[in-house]
């Protein structure tokens, strides 16, 4: 139990690391697009990037 | 019920520990003290605060309802909001809310011993700070991720909202202000550390194009692309400072890196943001998490004794980086770390829009603010391990200690630092600079205890290497602040002069971005200007002047959530956040009374203008000081407005407050309450917390 737990670490922590830094944000986007707006036209991978840049960068996202 | 005694024993030994080790802190006199004391103390604090105080305040006051929908689930878009896995928030609200201030208050605060300050970021942290940041990411979470200033207009009426909206944009210009004389005071006649920093701007840019156009949002790849071109950023500044020829081309004034500054700030907020900010934003987000993560495995691994006495002789008020006694001072210059306004921006606003479950709040809230906290202990501990002698040297300005290296050094062992022109000079040569003297604002310092610790733990070598990476480090997650402070602050100016002229509230418009963007720069560039103009560092004036507006914007936080608690009916537990606030108004209004009509002139705004007229008007100034005279005089009556004005503001929020619960507790109408209804969680819980 314990042996595959620690199997699936550095799975686990790659995971993380990608949630984490926003790397696999166009995936889970992609995913809930297809799960609640099916059929719905899709931003391309460029104009999430931007979109997703630009919303971050308009709101207090860095403190002193 | 063997394991909850177990469990019982096991907190009562953390609480042991934790109450010996402050104990052996504050008693100790001696010759030095080990860090790990610190250590201990520190993460003993944390665990028993966060097990008990805060499960209580969650259960008791706010009463989380982990079967509640979040905005997060009730809004899910996929982008800004989105349920989030709870470790994953948790990593991105500590790097919003982490920045330069938990490294650089501490460091300045040194100069009373490392007791009040010590104490200080721990008791501020787990009673202030970490409750504010948690009850507000509740009510904005209960209040579909509204931000601070929206939810004192809903909650506390227009005077609230004003005064939270006018209050951020103020404490924004200061924060850019004092960071930019930081970044002025780090790079100044060094031409390895301008040459370095200079060099990650093309780095950020080329990053940016390559996450944009070559390989778009691949953000790990186009990250760790970047780091590798900053490390070699370090070496080339490196070689930059050994080639005679070029390094007359980055050895900078005070002045031209000023100007630098400003311009960055401007071009950062004009430019599209996936060309520098948002690239820029990755590289110094990965390079805090590790420096951070370096600095307490070195810590542990080295254990280095401090060298600081507990307390100085400075507590008296006539210390050389700040003027000022204990009381009130302390409890500005170590705002972040402590308790931090600047906190309930995120924790309102961002934070909330990716929360999966109300009960994390507890951990992301509560828990983020006590490992900052904790960043301000490894300042503290990498300011103390410095002789006090060097530590004193590297911060004082040259208008207190004396220009030449042979006075400073007299007047600074006179106080009982001990510290010889030879040791600094060793110590300059060591870390690739030319001098240490008088190179305030905390950064070289910090810089140099860094280098210090890291150097010892990974070997004895490279210390120049290791205290250049410590300046990049630090220059480029205030560069960060600064450029993502500049583009927010132009868009609140926006919001607030487009009520005098509508034009200029169009964001989408370039020339009102332009000629907004220019106006804020030109703002804070102006107290930035004072401040490298100001021939005692302008730390000394600037820092306290952010330290309260920080604790204003806390105190607006605080006011906004005691009118909450109160309204929802816990009156009897609004003390939670009634006390801090109750400490941070007197603490905030004993400082700025004090700067403003202190009869001390080192102190006093007012008095310190009219003592320097005088001064001028007798010609009794030294020529260089003279030509500078007229503009300090103005500016530090503008300081004096600034400081009264940000006492008011603080003052109508708590009377506003104040009122509305008189109100309530006469039966009279008041606001209600803003909470959105209740909406049942349609998430599995367990989906959420793994990350799928």
């Amino acid at each position: 139990m314990i042996r595959t737990e620690l199997k699936q670490l550095p799975k686990h922590l790659w995971h993380y690391l990608r949630q984490v830094t926003g790397d696999d944000a166009y995936e889970r986007y992609m995913a809930h697009q297809k799960l609640a707006h099916a059929g719905e036209p899709l931003l391309t991978r460029q104009q999430f990037f931007k979109q997703r840049q630009d919303e971050k960068w308009s709101k207090v996202s860095r403190c002193c | 019920m063997p394991k909850t005694v177990l469990s019982k024993l096991m907190w009562l030994a953390i609480a042991i520990a934790g109450a010996s080790a402050i104990g052996g802190i504050a008693l100790h006199r001696g010759e030095s003290i080990n860090a790990i004391w610190f250590v201990a103390a520190a993460i003993c604090t944390y665990l028993v605060a966060y097990r008990f105080y805060s499960a209580w305040i969650c259960a008791k006051v706010l009463v989380l309802d982990e079967t509640r929908a979040t905005p997060a689930e009730r809004f899910n878009n996929g982008r800004d909001f989105m349920p989030t896995n709870r470790w994953v928030t948790f990593g991105h609200h500590f790097a919003a809310i982490a920045g330069p201030g938990p490294l650089i208050g501490p460091t300045l605060a040194m100069q009373f011993g490392y007791l009040p300050g010590t104490l200080w970021i721990l008791a501020g942290a787990v009673l202030g700070g970490c409750v504010q940041d948690m009850v507000i990411m509740f009510c904005s979470t209960r209040r579909d991720g509204r931000s601070l200033g929206q939810m004192a207009r809903d909650e506390l009426g227009p005077v609230g909202g004003w005064a939270a909206m006018v209050g951020t944009m103020m404490i924004m210009l200061i924060l850019i202000a004092v960071l930019g004389l930081v970044i002025v005071n780090a790079m100044k006649h060094s031409p390895w550390a301008t040459a370095t920093v200079l060099g990650t701007i093309p780095v950020a840019m080329l990053i940016g194009i390559y996450m944009r156009g070559i390989r778009p949002g691949r953000v790990l790849e186009g990250s760790l692309i970047g780091i590798a071109l900053l490390l070699v950023c370090v070496v080339g500044g490196g070689w930059v400072d050994h080639n005679e020829s070029l390094r007359g081309l980055f050895d900078w004034s005070g002045e031209s890196v000023a100007w630098f500054v400003m311009i960055y700030g401007f071009a950062a907020a004009t430019l599209p943001v996936w060309l520098l900010l948002a690239p820029r934003d990755y590289l110094s987000t990965f390079l805090k998490l590790g420096v951070v993560f370096l600095l307490a495995v070195s810590i542990l691994v080295l254990a280095p004794d401090m060298k600081m006495p507990a307390l100085t002789q400075f507590i008296d008020g006539t210390g050389p980086i700040f003027k000022g006694t204990l009381f009130p001072f302390v409890f500005i210059t170590i705002a972040c770390g402590a308790i931090s306004g600047f906190h309930s921006l995120v924790s309102s606003g961002t934070t909330p829009k990716l929360l999966p479950n109300e009960r994390d709040i507890r951990m992301i809230g509560y828990g983020s603010m006590a490992l900052e906290s904790f960043v301000g202990i490894m300042a503290v501990i990498a300011a103390c391990v410095l002789d006090p002698g060097v530590f004193f040297a590297i911060n004082s300005p040259a208008g207190v200690v004396g220009k030449e290296a042979a006075a400073a050094v007299k007047t600074i062992s006179d106080w009982g630092f001990p510290v010889s022109v030879d040791q600094m000079q060793m110590l300059a040569t060591e870390m690739g600079e030319k001098t240490l003297f008088a190179r305030t604002g905390g950064a070289p310092s910090l810089a140099v205890g860094m280098a210090t610790i890291f150097s010892s733990t990974f070997g004895n070598t490279l210390l120049s290497m290791w205290y250049h990476f410590a300046i990049m480090f630090e220059v480029l997650f205030i560069l960060t602040t600064l450029d993502a402070g500049t583009r927010v602050g132009r868009f609140m100016l926006q919001d607030i002069l487009k009520h005098v002229w509508k034009p200029i509230g169009n964001v989408s418009s370039y020339p009102m971005t332009v000629i907004s963007s220019l106006i804020f720069v030109a703002a804070w560039g102006y107290f930035l200007w004072q401040g490298v103009k100001d021939p005692l560092g302008g730390v000394n004036i600037l820092w306290p002047l952010f330290g309260i507006s920080n604790q204003l914007l806390a105190g607006i936080a605080l006011s906004v959530a005691t009118g909450i608690l109160i309204k929802m009916g816990k009156a009897r537990h609004a003390w939670v956040t009634g006390l801090p606030l109750t400490w941070l108004a007197v603490v905030c209004t004993t400082a700025a009374v004090e700067k403003v009509f202190s009869p001390n002139p080192a102190i006093g705004f007012l008095s310190g203008a009219a003592s320097m007229a005088e001064k001028l008007a007798a010609g009794t100034l030294p020529p260089d000081r003279a030509a500078v005279a007229p503009q300090l005089i103005i500016g530090q009556q503008i300081d004096a407005a600034l400081a009264l004005f940000f006492a008011i503001v603080l003052w109508v929020v708590i009377v506003d407050m104040i009122r509305m619960s008189l109100r309530m507790r006469s039966g009279k109408t008041v606001l209600p309450l803003s909470e959105s209804k209740y909406v049942r969680t349609q998430l599995d819980p367990n989906m959420v917390a793994s990350s799928h």
